[in-house]
């Protein structure tokens, strides 16, 4: 409301006005105009410079796409890695988001902080070394490495996002659950792990997208054995006209865009936008 | 100390606790019958709180022991005591209903459904909230969500009812009714209950008996009447209702000279044009209106007196005479005599 009301009071000036309408335009050109481009795209027989309109239209490139073998395995891999990688980084990580929300111990700060250290450094020199390691182990081209290496991507989201949601709950809401009977297991389930739910969602949901999204990683352990969405994608922009990749980037945003309105349904319309006041 | 063993309703004996390296409660010791109610009053950081939540089983105490109904609950974890809290910010969950929040400690207990309805049925009955019973805490007001959090209490029959600092969140005009409400109900239900407060009116209007606490421990523990008519200590005096303190001594009405303190309350100083037997010449040097009574502020060659008055209210700058009804005399902060 206090954005609208700024706003309102800024088009009072017509130059602040043209300039704002200016700078809408630009963002929405900046974040939508490449959606724009690969929707359209994955649509037209060709559409080259100078031409202004495309040449045609076709659901050729779809047909290509969706018939190559290749793609429905691509598919399949992501869709069983992705929600394994998830499970197992909520079995990790949010025992540790809980210890780290909720209780004072040394090197809580530092344990938090530490958590970054996989991302803090050029994601590619990182897998290198491990893929040495993978070498040793056996691990290459195997499901199980990859589930590894995109478990590294998502232990961010699924420590800090969770921490900061336990740590948001009130204890006097578990006291009272205490005082009412309930275990201290109990206390957890109903209470605790229920109010800090959205939070828990956000990091799944991040967590699925940073799994689902890996490339980096994922084509240097699995390629060529095991292909999933984005590392085939690789391959298709290299070997097929550019359209193809267009069909493919929209296939690839699907359990994105479903997977976040969902959890957006549970996030914006639980307990925290009733605005309830908690102390 | 096997004699208070028997003892129905609470007994706290000689109970201590250490946080952080202070002494937050020093040997208290406390006895609150069955059916009783009880207020733990004072300042804030004066260990009310603390007390309270060694009684609910949130702090277990370095020392002493907590007797309920005579069965030694000093080690019990919460959820295994026989109380119920009210906690100073409700603590509703505010992901379930109005008819859920009271029902968990039902479910808690494994409760039958059907017993589990008519129970939080008639506990939400028993505060008007019927029509609430869908909404969920973020939905209702301050005062309802005050309510959800007694029925929450009282549904688990508690042998004993412990409510932390339950009005201060309400407006002042409801804070009266919902006392007055909780008052009705604790009397009707026969429930032994320890309230604690940091508002005198709010403890000297409900309380069976007062527990009026200093520094963790109990300076006075006894009924409205007899704490504001007795104040053990120079503190109760204080703390217990308006003041005036006068360093020196009392006697025939006087104030005289001396190293004691003589404490004098507002409402036992008159003021009249005529000289009576134990009245002092003094002039009024300003008058307070403060609703149904004046506030006057008298003065003498030596000291400032102020006066209740509710009829015949003089003005400022008359002269007059000041007479003394009651006077209490503490010595080293000790009551050594009430005159």
């Amino acid at each position: 409301m206090a954005r609208k009301d700024k706003a309102r009071v800024k088009t009072s000036n017509p130059l602040v006005k043209v300039l704002l309408v200016i700078f809408m335009i630009c963002m929405a050109i900046f974040i939508l105009g490449p959606l724009v481009w690969l929707g359209v795209h994955a649509f037209v027989t060709n559409w080259t410079y100078p031409n202004l309109t495309p040449d045609g239209w076709t659901l050729h490139w779809w047909t290509k796409v969706l018939d190559d073998s290749a793609l429905e395995a691509a598919i399949r891999n992501s869709l069983i890695i992705s929600p394994i990688v998830v499970l197992c980084s909520m079995v990790i990580c949010l025992p540790a988001a809980y210890a780290a929300g909720r209780m004072n111990y040394a090197g809580r700060k530092t344990f938090l902080i530490g958590m970054f250290a996989a991302n803090s450094f050029p994601k590619i020199g990182l897998f290198a070394s491990i893929a040495t390691l993978y070498y040793a182990l056996n691990l290459m081209g195997t499901v199980f490495g990859i589930i590894i290496i995109q478990l590294l991507g998502t232990i961010i989201y699924m420590t800090w996002i969770p921490a900061a949601a336990f740590a948001a709950v009130p204890r006097n809401l578990e006291e009272a659950a205490r005082d009412a009977g309930a275990s201290k297991f109990r206390v957890f389930r109903t209470i605790t792990l229920r109010m800090a739910m959205p939070g828990i969602l956000v990091a799944i949901v991040m967590s699925f997208l940073a799994s689902f999204d890996e490339a980096q990683g994922t084509y240097l352990v699995g390629a060529p054995a095991i292909f999933t969405m984005p590392t085939e994608m690789y391959s298709l922009v290299q070997n097929y006209p550019i359209q193809v990749a267009a069909v493919f980037s929209l296939l690839l945003a699907i359990p994105s865009v479903l997977l976040i309105s969902l959890a957006r349904k549970h996030i914006v319309g639980g307990q925290l936008a009733e605005g309830f006041q908690i102390k | 100390m096997a004699e208070v063993v028997q003892q129905d309703g609470l007994v706290l004996n000689g109970l201590t606790k250490i946080l952080g390296g202070r002494v937050i409660i020093d040997d208290l010791h406390l006895v609150v019958n069955k059916g009783e109610m009880v207020s733990l009053l004072g300042p804030s950081g004066c260990g009310k709180t603390t007390t309270l939540r060694m009684i609910a089983g949130f702090l277990i105490p370095d020392k002493g022991d907590i007797l309920l109904d005579g069965k030694d609950v000093t080690t019990l974890g919460p959820e295994k005591r026989p109380s119920a809290m009210v906690f100073q910010n409700y603590a509703l969950w505010p992901h379930m209903t109005v008819f859920n929040n009271v029902a968990y400690p039902l479910k808690v207990r494994k409760m039958q459904k059907p017993e589990i309805e008519k129970r939080v049925h008639d506990a939400l009955g028993l505060v008007n909230l019927m029509h609430h019973k869908d909404s969920r805490p973020g939905q209702i007001s301050g005062g309802e969500q005050q309510r959800v959090a007694l029925a929450r209490a009282l549904v688990q029959e508690p042998d004993i009812l412990l409510l932390d600092e339950p009005l201060s969140n309400l407006d002042a005009k409801l804070r009266v009714k919902v006392r007055e409400d909780i008052r009705e109900l604790q009397r009707r239900l026969g429930i032994t209950t320890v309230i604690v407060t940091h508002d005198q009116d709010e403890a000297l209007s409900i309380s069976d008996r007062i527990a009026v606490m200093n520094n963790g421990k109990i300076e006075q523990f006894s009924t409205p009447q007899e704490l504001y008519d007795r104040p053990e200590t120079e503190y109760v005096a204080n703390f217990i209702g308006s003041l005036n303190h006068v360093t020196g001594g009392y006697a025939d009405g006087q104030i005289v000279p001396g190293s004691d303190v003589v404490g004098i309350r507002p409402e036992d100083v008159h003021f009249s044009n005529e000289q009576v037997s134990g009245s002092f010449p003094a002039t009024v040097e300003l008058v307070v209106p403060r609703g149904h009574f004046c506030e006057v502020y008298l003065k003498r060659a030596d000291v400032e007196l102020r006066a209740f008055i509710s009829a015949n209210v003089p003005t400022a700058g008359k002269q007059g005479f000041a007479r003394i009804g009651k006077a209490l005399v503490y010595h080293d902060g000790k009551l050594i005599r009430v005159a």
